[in-house]
This record gives structure tokens, C-alpha cells and sequence, in this order.
């Protein structure tokens, strides 16, 4: 699976892989939606408006950490670089919201991966930096008996 | 409103043409369409242009640099591969409103090979890989897998799609290839993405499509009406909000608006449709299209396929051109190119592949990001 990359030196940061990743300074990482206060729709990402109803009132709120597998495919073929074969997985949370991860720690493999199983998130550091060399933590989602880590 | 009539219809063969250009390949396009109308560029009042990849690079004008700069109003349109089907529409709209009488509209493209798609990185690195995949193969393929989630589709059902497109497009002599796929060898390829594999997914190929758009006084007028063929309706909607379209585009939604739309428009329902050329960009796309455009009630798409009414000579034939899987697919040709397949048929034109008795036909296309486009289109005289 993932390494862990080489420990940061001072200069260099760790970041969220996208800005609804949220890595607080004590809490445990966590991804954020935002509830429309009138429909109850749920987005993740920025918006202006209710996709839904048009309202104004988007409230952010903290995702669940559990949810589960609601479609799949296993992807074997990929740009120049990108490991594969791997499942890219489309999660219902627990108590609302559906977000596209890969799903880990299980064999990629059509017979193993089952359409509504649940899944918990993990949230872990990706071999990859930017330019500057800054890290970055990413989310992934392993079967729920899975301890993931 | 008039009627608007389609009186020239061509397209180039599709292929890989690395040699020649966006603005060639598109002027080959509208010379054909034109000769087939028997105009000149002289008699067009308007060019609607659709290309996607080179959207920025003025196609429709540099189009008529190489066929004739008669100063004519051209719209050059991008709308993901609903992008030809768009451009069909401004042109189809012009008419409509009484603004002109003749007008020319061009699908063209030129592709590399390869993935198309990804996942984009606004800042920090790609994510492609590590938040699943945004390639285009991966993103169909869960749109089939919606599909088995919901009724048990398999992965054999789906490769029968591209089995029938590859079979039908041995008798096109337009189409990429023109050999037929066994289910093994179809099930066999390189699995790209589960469950389709490299033989069901859509061909990167180059080409044009065009067709003369003339109201219908002015078909009349130019004796154009005897292998006439009417825009019965035309439709283009966006995607409509839905629960998981943030992470999951939903074709679903946009083509079923479009094709209520387009039923209404036509006073017509799917049982008065003879033929049918769907946006099969993937084989697991085609299944799932069957029910959006009313061909197959609600989980019976797969059903479609396993009896063989989709073939030419069934039920409601479905892709007789060979679809995108197999004629190919230069994503803003594609929705010009399925309107003059269906208009070959309808004038009775279409050679050893033709539909016989086919008098009103569907097209349909659907573009990333979302688009959805319908149009329905009928000889205009029995």
C-alpha cells in the first residue's frame, strides 16, 4: 500500500489533498459539507447556492467517518505513472453526503467488492509532493471490519 | 414557427488522419454536405462550427478560409460531446426564428489517441488515482454499474453491446472499423475499467459531419423537398440537480429531460420511433440509455440486447452505423454524424445496411460536465 514519505523538514507543510479535507492541530482529521438549511441537500465543495431549492443558507458541517459503498468500478488502465489496477469507490456517508475516493485494503477484485457494504474513512499521508516539496494527507476508505489505521 | 428541413447530409469517413488539420477535415465536411444539397457556400446565410478540443481556435472561420469567405455570421460552439448536436441546434434555432433560410452546420475533430479525462488539480498535486478516477472510462463504467446495482446487468450483457455495434458496422463504409468482435474476443481485450474493456469503449478517431439546415419554404423553393428529411424536434438540456452528481455525473437525468422534451415537441412516443442512434460511447452507456430514451421499460435495457431487438431487422434498431464503439468518435462530429446516419436511412439511401421502411429515427448524445441533446427527425415527404 501507500509509504510514508520521508519525514518533512521545517520548511515543508503538510496539506490536505483537497479543501474539504479538514487536518485540524489536535483533532483527528475530518472532511466538511455543507447542509442546505432548507432542503437538507448535501454538497461538498464551495457553492453560492442550493443546487436543489436555490436557498442561501448552506451551513458547514462535519462529515461522517463511516457511510457506505454505493458503486464501483476497478480501474486497470491509467495515465503514465498512476499505480493501478486500482477501486475507485463512490461512498454514501452516514447521515448524509456521497464523496469518490479509492477504496483500499481490499483485493481488487470483482467477486470481493460487494454494492453497499460499509466502509470506514482512514486518513493518510500520499507518496506524492508539489513543487515545493509540500506533503499531503489524503482520505481513503477500507471495509468497515477492516481496523484500517 | 416553419419547419426546418435538413437538405444536405455528409460526413467524412472516420479515421486517423495525423496529416491534415481541424480546419481540413471540417471543410471536407461541409463540401460533402453541401454537394449533397447541391448548394454552394455562396448560398449559406450562417455557419455554426462545432469543435471541442481546439474550442478556442476559430475552426468555423479558418473552415471558410479554405472554402470560401463570404463574410456569413459563424458560430463556433464547445459543449463537451453534445457539441456537434449544439451546434446542429444554434442553426436549427436561427431558422426557426425567421432569422435566416440556409444555413450550414459543421462537426469536426481531431483527436490524439489514448485516456480522455482525469481528475483536474487546482493547486497541489493531481489526485487522479488517489480520490478514485475521473477518466472517462472509469466514470461509464460506474454508470453501467449503477445499472447492475439496481438490476443485476453483467458484464456479459454490456460486452453484447459492442458485439452488435462492431457486427453493424461492417456495412458502414464511413466507420473506423468494419469488422465484427466475438463476445469472447470482446470480453477477452484488456480490461481497461470494470466491466469495460478496451473493445468497449469508444474509438479516438478524426472526422466531420455537416448538414444544410433550410426552412421549409426555401426547400420548396430550390426543389430540395423530394429527399427532404424534417427537424421534428431538437432538444438540449443541462444536468439537473441530483443526489450524487458531485462525484457521479448523471446522464441519467439530462437525457431523460431531453427526451421528454423531444417526445412533447414531436407529439410522439417512443413507439413511433423506427431507428435509433445512441450515444454509446462506452458499452455500458448503451444499456442504460436504452430505458432514459423510453426504448426498454425501467431494468429491461439488458433484456434489449439478450433478445437482439437493438439489431438491425429487430424491434427498434439501435447504432446500425456501428456506434461510437466502432464508427468512432470524434467528440464534436459525433452529434452531427449520428443525424446524417438516420437521415441516409430515412431518404432510403443508407446501402446494405439500410433500415427498411424506417420513416421517423431518434439521435442522442450526452457530453461530461453535463449536456444532453435529442433530436427526432422524419422524411419530410412519404
Amino acid at each position: 500500500m501507500l509509504k510514508t514519505p520521508a519525514p518533512p523538514d521545517a520548511t515543508k507543510q503538510t496539506k490536505p489533498i483537497v479543501p474539504y479535507l479538514k487536518l485540524g492541530e489536535t483533532d483527528a482529521p475530518y472532511l466538511e459539507g455543507l447542509r442546505c438549511s432548507s432542503c437538507n441537500a448535501v454538497f461538498i465543495g464551495a457553492r453560492d447556492r442550493c443546487s436543489q431549492c436555490f436557498c442561501d443558507d448552506l451551513t458547514p458541517f462535519q462529515l461522517s467517518d463511516t457511510g457506505r459503498l454505493y458503486n464501483w468500478t476497478i480501474v486497470y488502465r491509467n495515465f503514465p505513472g498512476i499505480r493501478v489496477p486500482f477501486i475507485s469507490a463512490v461512498v454514501d456517508l452516514d447521515g448524509g453526503g456521497t464523496v469518490k475516493g479509492n477504496l483500499v485494503d481490499i483485493e481488487p477484485d470483482p467477486g470481493m467488492i460487494k454494492f453497499d457494504m460499509p466502509v470506514k474513512l482512514v486518513y493518510r499521508p500520499v507518496d506524492a509532493t508539489d513543487a515545493e516539496g509540500n506533503l499531503y494527507v489524503s482520505y481513503f476508505f477500507v471495509p468497515a471490519q477492516s481496523t484500517g489505521s | 414557427m416553419t419547419d426546418v428541413c435538413i437538405v444536405g447530409s455528409d460526413m467524412t469517413r472516420f479515421g486517423r488522419y495525423p496529416e491534415q488539420n481541424v480546419p481540413g477535415i471540417g471543410a471536407q465536411g461541409a463540401l460533402l454536405a453541401l454537394k449533397d444539397a447541391g448548394l454552394s457556400i455562396k448560398d449559406i446565410q450562417a455557419l455554426y462550427c462545432g469543435n471541442q478540443l481546439e474550442a478556442k481556435a476559430m475552426s468555423g472561420q479558418r473552415i471558410l478560409h479554405l472554402i470560401g469567405q463570404t463574410g456569413i455570421p459563424v458560430v463556433n460552439c464547445a459543449n463537451a460531446c453534445a457539441t456537434g448536436a449544439t451546434a446542429l441546434r444554434e442553426g436549427w434555432i436561427a431558422i426557426k426564428a425567421g432569422l435566416y433560410d440556409l444555413v450550414l452546420c459543421v462537426g469536426v475533430e481531431q483527436m490524439g489517441r489514448g485516456l480522455l479525462g482525469g481528475t483536474a488539480a487546482p493547486n497541489g498535486i493531481p489526485v487522479e488515482g488517489l480520490l478514485g478516477s475521473g477518466t472517462m472510462p472509469a466514470v461509464f463504467a460506474k454508470v453501467g454499474m449503477e445499472h447492475a446495482r439496481k438490476y443485476g446487468t453483467t458484464f456479459e450483457q454490456f460486452a453484447k453491446v459492442s458485439v452488435k455495434n462492431h457486427f453493424h458496422s461492417q456495412f458502414n463504409p464511413k466507420a473506423m472499423y468494419q469488422k465484427p468482435a466475438a463476445l469472447e474476443e470482446v470480453m477477452g481485450a484488456e480490461m481497461i475499467s470494470y466491466p469495460n474493456t478496451k473493445l468497449m469503449c469508444s474509438v479516438n478517431v478524426d472526422g466531420a459531419a455537416a448538414v444544410v439546415l433550410a426552412s421549409a419554404k426555401k426547400a420548396r423553393e430550390l426543389g430540395l423537398r423530394s429527399r427532404a428529411i424534417t427537424i421534428r424536434a431538437s432538444t438540449l438540456t443541462s444536468d439537473p440537480y441530483s443526489e450524487r452528481d458531485l462525484v457521479m455525473h448523471d446522464f441519467n437525468a439530462c437525457t431523460r429531460l431531453a427526451a421528454r422534451h423531444a417526445y412533447e415537441e414531436a407529439a410522439l412516443g417512443p413507439e413511433d420511433i423506427d431507428m435509433v442512434e445512441l450515444h454509446d460511447c462506452f458499452a455500458t452507456a448503451e444499456i442504460v440509455h436504452y430505458e432514459n430514451l423510453g426504448l426498454a421499460k425501467e431494468g429491461e435495457g439488458a433484456t434489449l440486447i439478450e433478445t437482439k431487438a437493438t439489431y438491425n431487422g429487430g424491434r427498434i434498431p439501435v447504432n446500425v452505423s456501428g456506434g461510437l464503439l466502432s464508427k468512432g468518435h470524434p467528440l464534436g462530429a459525433t452529434g452531427i454524424a449520428n443525424i446524417c446516419e438516420v437521415v441516409s436511412h430515412l431518404r432510403g439511401e443508407a446501402g446494405s445496411r439500410q433500415v427498411q421502411g424506417a420513416r421517423i429515427g431518434l439521435t442522442h448524445v450526452v457530453g461530461i460536465g453535463s449536456a444532453a441533446s435529442v433530436h427526432i427527425l422524419e422524411r419530410a415527404y412519404p
